[in-house]
């Protein structure tokens, strides 16, 4: 394989990886506060570039995009203060299966709403042909998109833990809850923010990879699938590690594309999830001797 | 000394940077009473962890009979001979008392999976012989009346009884007791020191972690002093009440010149 | 004492006689079908139960091995070894009498596998398979467990959807009739309707007296005690790791046994019964029918997946099973069918009545 095809591989792995990444830490900032993985989170990425579509046809397309990042917010923050307020004493496995329906109920309510079609949001800047060129290859605008916005969801998220109050008060209930409740902090309404959060940034990223793998109602599962993988991988809950971890799946699937069939790109993030769950559940980046053994 | 049923040696155990367990050797008479005490953090359920298995030690060895069983699983451990108690009652809380003893004679018994599935006439004879083994220590510990009953329904002094029951369903030799006088008012305490001098009286040996001073000095035949995960004294129970380093220990450093008359 | 637990095996057959009875004489045996369907699938629930309700294990990926036990059974028994006839292991098989000649479609002859041996060889693969994923995977806890199985059962849909031998997306078709003794035969065909209909209540009951042994015996309470406490269990003696994992290949067999049965009575398999979503479904119908309950569970099995097939829930099929794992969690964890907790629901009825 020549240079350029490398180049080229390796940008279509990052530009995927990326989006993992993200999924990866929408299920971290839930884990970190409550110990549940939450299955839902890839139907919050589907969920938030279908509702995009749709009203891109009445609204500007940033209008639009804000507009679905906010309500999927707001279905996040909603599925918490029904579902998972109510099962609060139950154990983790059981808010687990919980979200599992959860996930199952959302998507089925979108294939209702929105029917079986693929949709894609337009190109935010140009069209589908207009490539950057770096190195001697092309590199899709959108792909430039998806990098630059998952950058700044990541830094935006850095900054908002490490700066703000609110974040500190998150980083405290991940800690330690009893104490942050001691403290004043209502944990509760961190937990909520906690899942607004993760809808959020799924959401964004979901609208921002949506012209260049398409939107269909049934994406969330796989979506979800090869978030956790990356969590897992670099570790729960570690969110740092999680970027590191979905450019490295991505990689490793454009990887396998190249050498063998496109089949096998899917079998690729479940075969890493196993090996990491079998020989590694605490994550690449974990020191050793946290062995994890089941939720907080 | 007769060989000591339950031995240690240079017994070690650190989490993260904390010493829990340090160098601790010690020995215990067949046939004894021999209670281990120390203030909170001393390190006494961590090595009692250590002894049943549920702990791998970082150092050490723990001998029982003279085998060493370091490192072994707790099913194989009890399996030898030696049972233990837990600090906070961990009863199966949806089965019921009598149950829950049965479940104790499981290292004793052997029908398997398919003798199970297939419930063999010799399944039968062993299930019909559990229940009524355990029926009896109910009956010996004055649990008969409650053996129907959901074990999560007692209350909690009868809970810690039906715990005593299901470790000595398992034919123990040693018996590991943690705190068995943990929230239990003056008359259950008197009530566990006699069902443990009973206990010793049939020939088993008994390991007791306590906090409860009256329990201790009343039953036992030695006294093991632990304090920040090591042994600073052992011996029998007057010679431990009047040793200055324990009293420093728990009560500090002015009452450690102050003898017991 | 001891025949109580036979009660409800005894109102089961009286049950399935009368249900029968009552078809035949309607003329509706068509309904039959779903329920001869239904009663395989009661199989895979049936293993399910005893893996997560009585040794607490969660199992999201459980279709695989239904998968495994159909796919190895059918491509067992529609493979051509025509080919290979002269080969010495062909000819030994011959006559061992593992493979038969049989005619296809079209009146050429072909060499397969008897259904019998692929039944042996469909349970032996999927023990196997559970055995070398339980050993690294059980030590794990909660959630990385439940998601290991997830990620099998991904694995295994994977390999049918994409490897030609199983048939890819179509699956495999063909299947012969699984024929027994004394001129039974497990066959979807109308005129062998009311005999499937028998043969697979047999194997459920059959199913259900075994697990139902189990639950009551040494291993049964060593299992509860597993789920319900295990650092307790194990201290009493409960080698739990080697319980957990016996338990797991049990389960692995039945939901194998109901793949190799069902495909022998519809005559072919393919990737939708491997779904995330069948996964899911047999959870759901363990937790509506109680946790620690073989009867709710067996009855929800065959209730539910009847109704579905018979298409009752419409394009909201998937949804409804959604909503049931989640009302069944929040409201019912122990499930609906748990006789203490209709008696206490009554005796709280009664005593707001009195009051």
């Amino acid at each position: 394989m020549d240079r350029v095809a490398v180049i080229q591989y390796c940008l279509s792995g990052i530009t995927h990886g990326s989006v993992y990444a993200i999924v990866a830490i929408g299920f971290n900032i839930i884990y970190n506060t409550t110990g549940i993985i939450n299955f839902a989170q890839g139907e919050f990425v589907i969920a938030g570039a279908m509702t995009a579509i749709s009203l891109s046809a009445v609204v500007p397309l940033p209008a639009a995009i804000a507009l679905a990042v906010l309500l999927t917010m707001l279905l996040g923050g909603l599925i918490e203060l029904v579902f998972i307020r109510q099962a609060r004493d139950a154990s983790v496995l059981r808010l687990i299966i919980i979200t599992i329906g959860l996930s199952i109920v959302i998507r089925e309510a979108m294939l209702h709403i929105w029917d079986e079609k693929v949709r894609s949001l337009p190109f935010f800047t140009g069209t589908d042909t207009s490539t950057v060129t770096l190195a001697g290859a092309h590199i899709s605008t959108q792909a430039l998109w998806v990098l630059g916005v998952c950058a700044v969801i990541v830094a935006a998220l850095t900054a908002f833990y490490r700066f703000t109050a609110t974040g500190r008060a998150m980083r405290a209930c991940a800690d330690n809850r009893m104490a942050a409740r001691l403290c004043g902090i209502n944990e509760r309404r961190m937990v909520t923010l906690s899942f607004m959060l993760s809808a959020g940034i799924g959401a964004l990223a979901g609208c921002v990879i949506s012209p260049v793998t398409q939107t269909q109602y049934d994406m969330g599962a796989p979506l979800a699938i090869k978030g956790f993988t990356v969590a897992v991988l670099g570790g729960l809950g570690n969110s740092m590690a999680a970027v590191a971890a979905g450019l490295l799946l991505g990689l490793l699937e454009a990887f396998t594309v190249s050498q063998f069939q496109v089949a096998y790109k899917e079998a690729v993030s479940i075969v890493v999830l196993l090996l990491v769950l079998v020989c590694r559940p605490s994550g690449l980046f974990a020191r050793r001797g946290i062995v994890a053994l089941g939720g907080s | 000394m007769p060989e000591a049923i339950l031995e240690t040696r240079n017994l070690r155990r650190f989490f993260g940077g904390l010493h829990a367990v340090k160098d601790i050797s010690f020995r215990v008479r067949p046939g004894a009473i021999q209670a281990v005490i120390g203030p909170n953090g001393a390190g006494k359920t961590t090595l009692f962890n250590l002894i049943a298995g549920t702990l791998a030690p970082h150092g050490g060895q723990v001998l029982f009979r003279g085998r060493p069983i370091t490192a072994w699983k707790p099913h194989a451990i009890t399996a030898l001979g030696i049972a233990r108690t837990f600090q906070t009652t961990r009863l199966f809380p949806h089965m019921t008392v009598l149950e829950n003893v049965m479940v104790g004679r499981h290292p004793r018994t052997r029908s398997g999976f398919l003798a199970g599935m297939l419930n063999l006439p010799r399944t039968w004879c062993e299930d019909r012989q559990i229940e009524e083994s355990a029926h009896a220590i109910l009956e010996d510990l004055g649990l008969a009346a409650c053996a129907g009953e959901t074990a999560s329904n007692l209350p909690f002094g009868r809970q810690r009884l039906v715990e005593f029951a299901r470790a000595l369903a398992t034919e123990p030799s040693l018996l590991l007791l943690d705190e068995p006088a943990a929230g239990l008012n003056i008359y259950e305490t008197k009530e566990v020191a006699s069902l443990i001098a009973r206990i010793r009286d049939r020939g088993i040996t008994c390991l007791v972690v306590e906090h409860d001073m009256s329990l201790v000095m009343d039953i036992s035949d030695d006294v093991m002093v632990l304090d920040q995960g090591q042994k600073i004294a052992e011996g029998p129970p007057r010679a431990i009440q009047r040793n200055p380093e324990v009293i420093r220990i728990y009560l500090g450093d002015g009452h450690a010149q102050s003898p017991e008359p | 004492m001891r025949r109580r637990r036979y009660l409800p095996i005894l109102a089961g057959v009286i049950f399935v006689i009368a249900l029968q009875a009552v078809l035949s004489a309607v003329g509706a045996t068509y309904y039959m079908t779903q329920v001869t369907m239904s009663a395989y699938y009661a199989l895979v629930v049936i293993g399910l139960c005893l893996l997560m309700g009585y040794a607490g294990q969660v199992s999201l990926g459980h279709a695989g091995f239904f998968a495994i036990g159909g796919y190895t059974s059918a491509v067992l028994t529609t493979c051509n070894l025509i080919a290979w006839r002269e080969s010495p292991w062909v000819c030994g098989c011959r006559m061992l009498g593992l493979v038969v000649e049989r005619q296809d479609l079209y009146g050429a002859t072909l060499l397969s596998f008897a259904p019998w041996p692929a039944l042996m060889a469909a349970l032996v693969v999927a023990g196997l398979v559970a055995f070398l994923i339980g050993v690294p995977i059980l030590r794990l806890r909660g959630h990385y467990l439940a998601m290991a199985s997830l990620g099998f059962g991904l694995i295994i849909y994977r390999i049918v959807l994409g490897t030609p031998l199983f048939g890819q997306a179509d699956g495999v078709s063909n299947v012969p009739p699984f024929r027994l003794a004394g001129g039974l035969q497990i066959n979807g065909r109308p005129a062998f309707r009311v005999q499937n209909y028998y043969l697979a209540w047999a194997a459920v009951l059959a199913s259900m007296v075994l697990a139902v042994n189990l639950v009551h015996s040494r291993v049964g309470r060593a299992l509860r005690s597993i789920h319900q406490n295990e650092e307790a269990a194990h201290s009493l003696g409960v080698d739990t790791y080697r319980y957990k994992l016996a338990v797991l290949v049990l389960s692995a067999l039945l939901a194998a046994a109901g793949g190799v049965l069902l495909t022998h009575y519809n005559g072919s398999i393919g990737p939708s019964e491997v779904t995330v979503m069948k996964s899911v479904r047999y959870v759901a119908i363990v937790a509506v029918g109680g946790m620690a309950n073989l009867w709710g569970a067996m009855v929800m099995g065959v209730v539910l997946n009847f109704l579905s097939l018979r298409g009752v829930f419409g394009t909201y099929d998937d949804a409804v099973f959604g909503l049931i794992l989640i009302a069944m969690m929040l409201f019912a964890p122990e499930g609906l069918l748990r006789a203490d907790w209709w008696r206490t629901a009554l005796s709280r009825f009664r005593r707001a009545r009195h009051a």
